[in-house]
C-alpha cells in the first residue's frame, strides 16, 4: 500500500489474569535455609491476609514472557521509525546508554551505601550536574525532580521562597496561552493564581502587554523557548529586562531545549530557572510514559535554595578529592522527591552528553532544526502552516485547508498510523485551531523524512478526494479508533474475575 | 556523530533545496550576540569503548556485593530479581516508545497498565489504582493533597514513624497549598501508633498519615486506627514503602483504609542508587475523580472489539490546566511495567513465598542478635523483614567496626532521629543466605564482648 508500511500477523492475547491456571509456576526461590517458626506466631494472624493473594496469576516463565512479549508487539516505537511528537523529542535512545545504567556497580547500589562507598555515584551526579550548568550557562543544577512537571514545581517553589525572603511570596504567575499544561498546573500547586499571557499574531510575546501586566504581585513568567509553536523568542532578552525590572523571575520551560543545545544559553538569555527533560533533550526513552528526569539549573542566587541534599567536592584529611552529600541547607526548598533523582536516567544522560560531546551535541541541534525546517518546506503546498516565521526544531501545521472536506486533525494523525508512522502531536498548542505539531528531531534521515512527506500528501490527496477513507482510519491496526467518551462515562479500570472482556458487538 | 543518519553533504543538499547557504541561517531568528561564538566547555566525545570504560571506573567506585554484605533497608530493598523482567522491559517496543496517547498504536503499554492496576487493587485491598507517581513520597504527597481536595480541610496528622524523607517531600508540597502537618506521636515502646491517642481528633483534620510497616519495621493496627479516624471524618492515607508486605499483610483497604499508597520498588526494580522507582496510589472508587495521574480503562470500538485508553483525563493538567488534580504528566511507566512482569512471574504463590522468607530471615537474625550480650531490640511491635536494634556502642561506631570486616549492618537511626544514638535499622531480605546472617551475629558479638571484656 505505501512504502514504509505493510500490514502483517499479530497475535491475540488476553490479559495475564487469564492465562491463569491453577498450579502453574514462574519462579524458583532458594529453599528458605532459617529455622522457620509458624507465621501465625510471628506475627499476630488478625494482621495476616487471608486472601491467598488470589487475585494474582499463576502462570509460567514461558506465559509471561509470550504474554509481554506478544503486547510488545502492538506498540510503535522510536526503533521502528520517525516517532514525530512535537515537544516530545522523540529521537533515537542509545543501546550504549542502556548497558552503562545497567553495570552492576550502578544498578545495585542502594541510596542510603556510606558516602566513602558511594564515590562513583556522586561523582556521576556531579559530573551531570556541571554539563548541565554548562550547557545552559547558569550557575547550578539540581537533578532531584523525576521529571519536567516536578521540575517546574520545584523551580517555581525555589521562586516562591527568595521572593519569601525579600518580604512576600507574592500572587500570580504569568504563563503565555501556548504553553503546556503542566505550567499552569504548577504554578497552581505552588499557590500561585494563573495569568495568561497572549501570544502576538506572530506567535511571540506581546511587549506592550507584558509592559502592562507585570506588577509587584507578579512571581514570575514562564516562559518555553522555543515556544510551543517552534518559534524563537526573538526578544527574549526584553522579555527578561521588563520581568526583572518588576522584581520578579523569568522560568524557562526547557522542554524544547533540543532547539538550542550548543548553539545558545538561557542563561545568557537572562533566565533564571530552566527544567531540562533529559527524557527528551538527552535522549533517555520514554518508557511508554517514564521514568524521566527534570533536573532545573539557576542563577548564584537561586542556588541556596535548590532541593536538599547537594553534592558536593571537598578535600579530604590527606588531600585526597572526594564528594559528601550536604544536608544543611537552611534555605532549601526542601525534598521534592526521596533520595536523589531518578539516578538510572541520570546515568544514561551523562552517557550522552560524553559521548556527542561539545561539536556532537551542536550537530545534534542543528541536524534537528534542518530536519524541521525540511519538512515545513516541503509540507506548506499541502498544508497551512501555523505561522510562517524561522522555524526552529519544531513545525505546526493546521486542518485549515482539509476541513472543508470535513478532514480534520485527528482523522489526518489516525490516517498517518495506516502510513506506517506514529501520528505527530494533536490540538496542540491550544491557540492553533486544529494543530498538528511535528519534530522529526535529528534522529530521521532523509528517506524517512521523504516517506513521511510522501504520507502527509498522499493524506491531503485522500482528504480531497477519498475524505471517509481519511475519516474511518484507521484501516490497518488490531482495533479501530476507541469509544473514550462511553470509557470516561463508565469507567472500568481493572480486571475483575467474573467480568470477561470479549467482543461488545 | 553515529546516531545522526544525515552526512553533511546530505545535510547540505537538504539546506541548499530550502534555498540556504549556511546551517547558521536556521538560526536567524537567534539574535546574534547570543550565540555561543566558542563551543561548549565540555569533555571532546568519547567512543563507545572509551565510555564503556569511563562509566565501568565510576560504577567500580561504589560497594556492592559480594565486595561487601548489605542489611540496608529503610525504603529501598535488595529482592530478588527475576531475569526475564530485563528482558522484557528492553524490547524497544516498550521502552522506547511514548505516553499511549495513540491507543491503536500503544495496545501494549496500556494494556500492561491495566494488568498493574489491577495488580495493585488486588494487593492492597482497594478499588481504583492509578497507571504510577513518581515513588513513595511523591505518591504520599499527592494522597495529603487529594484528602485536602476531598474533605476541604488543612491540617494533616503525619506518624512519627513514617519516613523521614517522605515526611520531608510531603512539606515541602504542602506548604504552598497552606496546609498545616502535625506529628503523631507514636508509642516508645511499641514503635507503632497506638489507636488510642487518636481518639480526640479534632474536626479540621483532613488525613491521618501512616506507614505499615512503619519506618522501624513494625506492622501497624490499620483496623483500629481506621475505626478512630474515620470517627472524626476525617481520611485515612496508608503509606507502604516495603511493598512486598503486601504478599503477607493484611491489605489496607481491607482495613478501611481510604488512600493506600507507596514504593512498588520492591517489585522487580533495582537499587539503583535511590531511583527511578515506581510509586503507586489506590483509594476507593467513589474518589475516582480525584485521583492524580494518569488511569487506563476499558473501551470498545466501532465493531464492538475491546481495547485500553487513557481515560478519566478531565483531571489532569493537559485538559484542566491549573484546575488539574496534579501536574504530573511522565510517571514512571516503564518501571510499572517491570512490577507488573515480576507480579505475574512470581505469582499468587511467589509474591507469598518471598514475603514469607523475609519473615522468616529477619526474625531469625533479630532472634540472634537480641540473644547476644548488650544488644535488644528497641520495639515489640510485630515486624516484616526490618527491626530496630539497640547497640551497646553508639551505632555509628558499631558499624564502622563492622565495614572493617566488609558488612554494612543497616541505617543508623540518629541520621534521622538524633535522640537514637544506640539505635541500627537493621533489614533482612529473601536475598540474604543464613551464613551471612550468622555473619553480622558473628560480628556483633565480637563488637560487644570487646566493650564487656
Amino acid at each position: 500500500m505505501n512504502r514504509k508500511a505493510t500490514t502483517h500477523v499479530n497475535q491475540n492475547e488476553g490479559l495475564i489474569f487469564e492465562r491463569s491456571r491453577p498450579g502453574r509456576i514462574g519462579y524458583r526461590l532458594p529453599a528458605l535455609d532459617v529455622e522457620a517458626a509458624p507465621i501465625p506466631e510471628l506475627i499476630e494472624p488478625s494482621l495476616l491476609r487471608d486472601d491467598d493473594l488470589a487475585g494474582l496469576p499463576e502462570v509460567s516463565e514461558v506465559d509471561v514472557v509470550r504474554h509481554f512479549t506478544r503486547l510488545s508487539t502492538w506498540n510503535y516505537a522510536v526503533d521502528y521509525g520517525m516517532y514525530p511528537l512535537g515537544s516530545c523529542t522523540m529521537k533515537y535512545n542509545p543501546k550504549l546508554n542502556e548497558r552503562v545504567a545497567r553495570l552492576e556497580g550502578f544498578a545495585a547500589a542502594h541510596p542510603y551505601l556510606p558516602e566513602a562507598l558511594a564515590q562513583g555515584n556522586l561523582e556521576l551526579i556531579k559530573e551531570l550536574e556541571e554539563c548541565l550548568a554548562e550547557i545552559t550557562g547558569l550557575a547550578a543544577v539540581s537533578l532531584q525532580p523525576a521529571a519536567g512537571a516536578q521540575g517546574e514545581l520545584a523551580g517555581l517553589m525555589i521562586i516562591r521562597k527568595c521572593l519569601q525572603s525579600r518580604g512576600g511570596p507574592r500572587k500570580r504567575v504569568l504563563i503565555p496561552d501556548s504553553a503546556h499544561g503542566t505550567n499552569p498546573a504548577s504554578a497552581a500547586i505552588c499557590g500561585y493564581q494563573v495569568q495568561t499571557i497572549k501570544s502576538n499574531s506572530r506567535g511571540a510575546i506581546d511587549l506592550e502587554d507584558l509592559r502592562q501586566t507585570v506588577d509587584e504581585e507578579v512571581a514570575a513568567l514562564m516562559l518555553t523557548n522555543p515556544s510551543t509553536l517552534g518559534l524563537f523568542e526573538e526578544n527574549i532578552e526584553e522579555v527578561c529586562r521588563i520581568i526583572h525590572a518588576a522584581g520578579s523571575f523569568v522560568y524557562m520551560d526547557g522542554a524544547n531545549m533540543n532547539a538550542l543545545v550548543g548553539v545558545a544559553r538561557p542563561g545568557d538569555m537572562g533566565v533564571d530557572v530552566i527544567h531540562l527533560n533529559l527524557h527528551k533533550t538527552f535522549s533517555t526513552p520514554h518508557g511508554g510514559g517514564g521514568p524521566g528526569a527534570g533536573p532545573i539549573a539557576v542563577t548564584a542566587e537561586l542556588e541556596p535554595y535548590l532541593p536538599f541534599p547537594r553534592v558536593v567536592r571537598e578535600t579530604g584529611p590527606q588531600g585526597e578529592n572526594r564528594l559528601r552529600l550536604d544536608y544543611h541547607r537552611p534555605q532549601s526548598i526542601g525534598r521534592v522527591r526521596a533520595f536523589y533523582g531518578n539516578f538510572s536516567v541520570l546515568v544514561r544522560a551523562l552517557c550522552y552528553i560524553l559521548s556527542l560531546g561539545p561539536d556532537g551535541l551542536r550537530e545534534a541541534t542543528e541536524t534537528a532544526v534542518l530536519n524541521a525546517n525540511y519538512l515545513a518546506h516541503h509540507l506548506k503546498s499541502d498544508y497551512e502552516l501555523a505561522y510562517d516565521s524561522q522555524l526552529m526544531h519544531e513545525v505546526i501545521l493546521s486542518d485549515k485547508r482539509q476541513q472543508r472536506f470535513g478532514v480534520h486533525t485527528l482523522d489526518i494523525a489516525k490516517r498517518l498510523i495506516d502510513y506506517g508512522f506514529h501520528p505527530m502531536t494533536i490540538y496542540f498548542p491550544l491557540i492553533v485551531p486544529g494543530a498538528m505539531m511535528i519534530e522529526p528531531t535529528e534522529s530521521e534521515g532523509r528517506e524517512e523524512l521523504d516517506l513521511f512527506i510522501e504520507a502527509m500528501r498522499s493524506i491531503a490527496r485522500e482528504a480531497r478526494e477519498r475524505p471517509e477513507l481519511v475519516k474511518n482510519a484507521p484501516h490497518h491496526t488490531r482495533i479501530g479508533r476507541l469509544n473514550e467518551a462511553e470509557a470516561a462515562r463508565r469507567p472500568v479500570l481493572r480486571w475483575k474475575k467474573e467480568q470477561k472482556q470479549e467482543n461488545q458487538g | 556523530m553515529r546516531y545522526i543518519p544525515n552526512s553533511a553533504q546530505e545535510r547540505a543538499q537538504m539546506l541548499r533545496e530550502q534555498g540556504l547557504d549556511a546551517i547558521d541561517d536556521l538560526f536567524r531568528s537567534i539574535p546574534p550576540h547570543l550565540k555561543l561564538a566558542e563551543p561548549l566547555n565540555l569533555p571532546p566525545a568519547l567512543s563507545e569503548t572509551e565510555a564503556l570504560n569511563y562509566f565501568r571506573s565510576l560504577a567500580a567506585r561504589n560497594a556492592i556485593r559480594p565486595q561487601v554484605l548489605s542489611f540496608l533497608g529503610a525504603g529501598a530493598y535488595d529482592h530478588f530479581i527475576p531475569t526475564i523482567t530485563d528482558a522484557l522491559i528492553s524490547r524497544s517496543e516498550f521502552y522506547t516508545s511514548y505516553t499511549p496517547y495513540q491507543p491503536e498504536i500503544s495496545q501494549g503499554t496500556l494494556q500492561a497498565i491495566f494488568e498493574f492496576q489491577t495488580m495493585i487493587c488486588e494487593l492492597t485491598g482497594m478499588e481504583v489504582a492509578n497507571a504510577s507517581l513518581y515513588d513513595g513520597s511523591t505518591a504520599m504527597a499527592e494522597a495529603v493533597l487529594m484528602a485536602e481536595r476531598i474533605t476541604h480541610r488543612s491540617k494533616v496528622l503525619i506518624a512519627g514513624n513514617v519516613h523521614p524523607e517522605y515526611r520531608e517531600v510531603v512539606e515541602t508540597y504542602i506548604s504552598p497549598a497552606g496546609i498545616s502537618a502535625e506529628t503523631l506521636i507514636t508509642c516508645a515502646e511499641t514503635g507503632t501508633v497506638l489507636p488510642e491517642s487518636l481518639s480526640s481528633l479534632s474536626e479540621d483534620v483532613a488525613a491521618v498519615v501512616i506507614q505499615s510497616p512503619n519506618f522501624f519495621g513494625g506492622i501497624e493496627d490499620v483496623q483500629a486506627i481506621a475505626e478512630e479516624v474515620h470517627r472524626a471524618g476525617a481520611l485515612l492515607v496508608v503509606v507502604v514503602a516495603e511493598a512486598m508486605s503486601l504478599g503477607l499483610l493484611r491489605p489496607p483497604g481491607a482495613c478501611g483504609a481510604d488512600i493506600v499508597c507507596g514504593e512498588a520498588q520492591s517489585f522487580g526494580i533495582p537499587l539503583s542508587f535511590g531511583g527511578s522507582y515506581c510509586g503507586f496510589f489506590a483509594t476507593r472508587e467513589k474518589y475516582q475523580r480525584q485521583i492524580p495521574g494518569r488511569l487506563v480503562g476499558l473501551a470498545y470500538d466501532g465493531q464492538g472489539r475491546p481495547g485500553y485508553v487513557l481515560t478519566l483525563a478531565t483531571r489532569e493538567q493537559h485538559i484542566r490546566r491549573e484546575k488539574a488534580t496534579s501536574n504530573i504528566c511522565t510517571n514512571q511507566g516503564l518501571y510499572a511495567l517491570m512490577a507488573t512482569i515480576y507480579l505475574a512471574t512470581m505469582g499468587r504463590r511467589g509474591v507469598r513465598e518471598a514475603a514469607e522468607q523475609n519473615t522468616q530471615k529477619a526474625h531469625y537474625a533479630a532472634r540472634q542478635i537480641a540473644a547476644l550480650d548488650g544488644y535488644r531490640l528497641r520495639f515489640t511491635a510485630p515486624f516484616f523483614n526490618e527491626f530496630v536494634v539497640s547497640c551497646p556502642k553508639p551505632a555509628l561506631e558499631t558499624l564502622d567496626r563492622l565495614l572493617e570486616k566488609k558488612i554494612i549492618g543497616g541505617l543508623p537511626l540518629a541520621r534521622f532521629f538524633p535522640e537514637m544514638k544506640q539505635e541500627l535499622l537493621v533489614c533482612v531480605t529473601e536475598t540474604i543466605p543464613k551464613a551471612e546472617i550468622d555473619l553480622l551475629v558473628e560480628a556483633l558479638r565480637e563488637i560487644g564482648e570487646a566493650i564487656y571484656s
